[in-house]
């Protein structure tokens, strides 16, 4: 018999990790309940002044999503990193990046989607003019996966460390600064009526740059954590 | 060079926190030979094991498969390398037959029928059974299965007699005799005694 | 090639070298200081549109090329360890994490400093301040990432990583913060360095920026031999150095 080809493996990796959070379907909402919480406590800080929730709606949002984001990332490799998998995967027979892009592309697909989903029921309470929100369901399908590709990385490098959490957040955060500008001003812009191709196209950019780099990184990273 | 072994370790040398676990450990092991490695208890017998495996790094020396450095050949080295370490290795919310498959999916499989290697490693009834309900010996049993679904030269193996019973225990030695046999390569560490024809057994203990 | 770095690159090598150049090194720092603060301070005319304020460029921009600098020479260190494994490339990067926070810092205090009679406030969000803060929690997360780590082999090869994705990163944060900012251009009158600048407030603070990166090095090396102390504490060269004394 045959060593699989490097797309077979991929996809099965893929379809691996997606059955396993079926599996564990109880866990799937916690991103999504997060992302929807933290929208919520804005209005009952700030006042429910629609002209002022309208104004940062962009902001509130692509923050909460930045904290979504980084609050899943552990999942990521934890379970793979506790039962042994991951040394496996370490061990197989296909280069580590395409193993951890099949990895990481589950994950957006469980965290990052239903965010995809969920952003325009908050849009329209946060009082978002209706022509900004096709604009920020774009800057999330393109931003979101940027946040788990470089997420992918701080969490590679710190999977080993028992008190991880904090100091993933001080690793992360900092590089996830440049998407998070960019998202907010394209939404900004859209509900202004301006161009927004700028943002879109810079947005598209880093994800090429994640998608290329990002793999090589969190594969050393996690080679480095095993040792 | 001069060496022809399979796999050669050259002057190897482990510290942990300022512990010198072992130095200038050279040896060489060929096709059909098994390495028993022994040693106390942090004596460096998993580091040893996983420094071969190439998933940590040694603080000095080389190790070589068939003349050339494992850190060079990457995942060509792996391809020959079947580990079995502390953790099983095996996903508990997938099936028996889940778990093998994404084995072979990530290895080379090997040419037999899943049903017959869960039948030999005794899980026969249990290939549609979620891992999370078996025992701790079914889970060892199910992970020493990789060595039999996959086709590997070397196999690394940290303990694998870990909370088997008597009768699996004899099974899977006569699997490694096997492996020997087929001029494979063991290395192993264990708290059991093996018992293997005399010339080609090996053995290294890290305590001396 | 190799080998030269190989002989650089050995710790009791390093060692004496590092400590036979630091009085000499100390020496010039020192020339170099008095010079600069009194080319600044003293030399240097009075801007006719900041006054005598805007004498704090004279730490404020070499702190602030040094954040850059020191960053860029961890990234380099980086790719060092994991191409050549090199034990002294190790404890070079993480000598230089602190030494390279402390120059982000003060960049950070002296642009607040000069912002109050500047702006009326000790900090606005301009492009400058907000990417050096972002450069300052880089150098934490690195900072951080290394003391979280108990082996100190594989922590250097974690921070290794993460000052490489870091310097990669930096460009882009940077341009993303400059455009942020020039959307929404807030109160922010003027920027620190202007096209034109005098020639008699330009040498003092090149002078100043060359004693900033002299003081680097001595900083470096001072920290570097006590880091190769700790890490090298069973070698025998350590052995004989202290059996000497």
């Amino acid at each position: 018999m045959n060593r699989l080809s490097l797309t077979q493996a991929f996809i099965f990796l893929l379809r691996r990790d997606l059955t396993l959070v079926f599996r564990n379907r109880g866990e799937l909402a916690n991103p999504l309940l997060f992302f929807i919480l933290v929208i919520t406590l804005f209005p009952l800080a700030i006042g429910a002044i629609p002209e002022l929730l309208a104004r940062i709606a962009p902001g509130i949002i692509w923050v909460a999503a930045l904290l979504a984001a980084m609050l899943s990332l552990d999942s990521i490799f934890r379970s793979d990193f506790d039962d042994g998998s991951l040394e496996q995967l370490l061990l197989s027979a296909h280069p580590m990046p395409v193993l951890v892009l099949a990895k990481v592309c589950a994950h957006w697909l469980v965290t990052g989607l239903p965010l995809l989903i969920m952003a325009p029921v908050l849009a329209e309470m946060l009082g978002m003019a209706s022509e900004a929100q096709g604009i920020l369901l774009l800057t999330i399908l393109i931003g979101t996966p940027v946040l788990s590709l470089i997420g992918a990385i701080g969490v590679a490098l710190t999977i080993g460390l028992r008190k991880g959490g904090i100091i993933l957040s001080l690793l992360v955060l900092p590089l996830y600064v440049p998407v998070l500008i960019f998202a907010a001003s394209a939404i900004e812009n859209a509900a202004l009526g301006l161009d927004v191709s700028a943002q879109i196209n810079m947005l598209l950019a880093f994800l090429f740059l994640a998608l290329s780099l990002s793999p090589w990184a969190t594969a050393a990273a996690l080679k480095m954590s095993m040792s | 060079m001069s060496n022809t072994a399979l796999l050669q370790i050259n002057d190897l040398s482990c510290i942990r926190d300022d512990r010198v676990l072992f130095e200038h450990l050279s040896l060489s092991l060929d096709g059909g030979q098994m390495l028993l490695v022994e040693g106390r208890n942090g004596s460096g017998k998993t580091s040893l094991l996983r420094i071969l495996t190439g998933l940590k790094l040694a603080d000095a020396g080389d190790i070589f498969w068939q003349g050339q450095s494992i850190t060079r050949l990457g995942a060509d080295y792996y391809e020959a390398v079947n580990y079995v370490g502390h953790h099983d290795g095996i996903k508990r919310e997938l099936t028996c037959l889940e778990n093998l498959r994404l084995v072979q999916a990530m290895g080379k499989p090997a040419p037999i029928e899943l049903d017959d290697a869960l039948e030999q490693v005794l899980l026969y009834r249990y290939g549609d059974t979620p891992v999370g309900n078996l025992s701790a010996g079914q889970k060892r049993r199910l992970a020493l299965a990789r060595l039999l679904v996959t086709e590997s030269k070397l196999w690394i193996l940290d303990e694998p007699f870990t909370s088997l019973d008597k009768k699996s225990m004899d099974y899977f030695q006569g699997v490694f005799e096997q492996h020997i046999q087929n001029q494979g390569m063991v290395v192993m560490t264990s708290h059991h005694e093996m018992v293997m024809p005399g010339p080609s057994l090996k053995r290294l203990n890290l305590s001396e | 090639m190799y080998l030269w770095f190989n002989k650089l690159g050995s710790p009791p090598h390093f060692y004496r070298i590092a400590g036979k150049w630091l009085p000499w090194l100390s020496a010039v720092f020192a020339l170099l200081l008095i010079t600069g603060l009194y080319g600044g301070l003293v030399y240097a005319p009075t801007d006719y549109q900041q006054g005598e304020s805007f004498r704090i460029i004279y730490i404020h921009v070499p702190a602030a090329w040094m954040s850059l600098f020191v960053y860029v020479v961890m990234a380099f260190c980086g790719v060092v360890i994991i191409v050549w494994r090199m034990k002294l490339a190790e404890v070079v990067l993480i000598s230089s994490a602190p030494i390279g926070a402390s120059f982000t810092f003060l960049a950070l205090a002296t642009g607040s400093l000069w912002g109050k009679p500047m702006w009326g406030t000790w900090w606005v969000w301009d492009a400058r301040l907000t990417s050096e803060l972002i450069l300052l929690f880089l150098y934490l997360g690195v900072i951080g990432l290394h003391s979280a780590i108990d082996d100190k082999r594989i922590a250097s090869r974690a921070v290794a990583i993460l000052a490489i994705v870091g310097v990669v990163n930096i460009p882009i944060i940077h341009y993303s913060v400059e455009w942020w900012n020039s959307l929404h251009q807030g109160p922010t009158v003027t920027k620190f360095d202007k096209p034109s600048i005098d020639m008699r407030m330009l040498i003092p603070l090149l002078i100043m920026a060359l004693s900033f990166q002299i003081y680097y090095v001595i900083a470096l090396f001072q920290s570097s031999r006590a880091e190769l102390l700790r890490r090298e504490r069973n070698s025998k060269w350590v052995a004989e150095l202290s059996g000497g004394n």
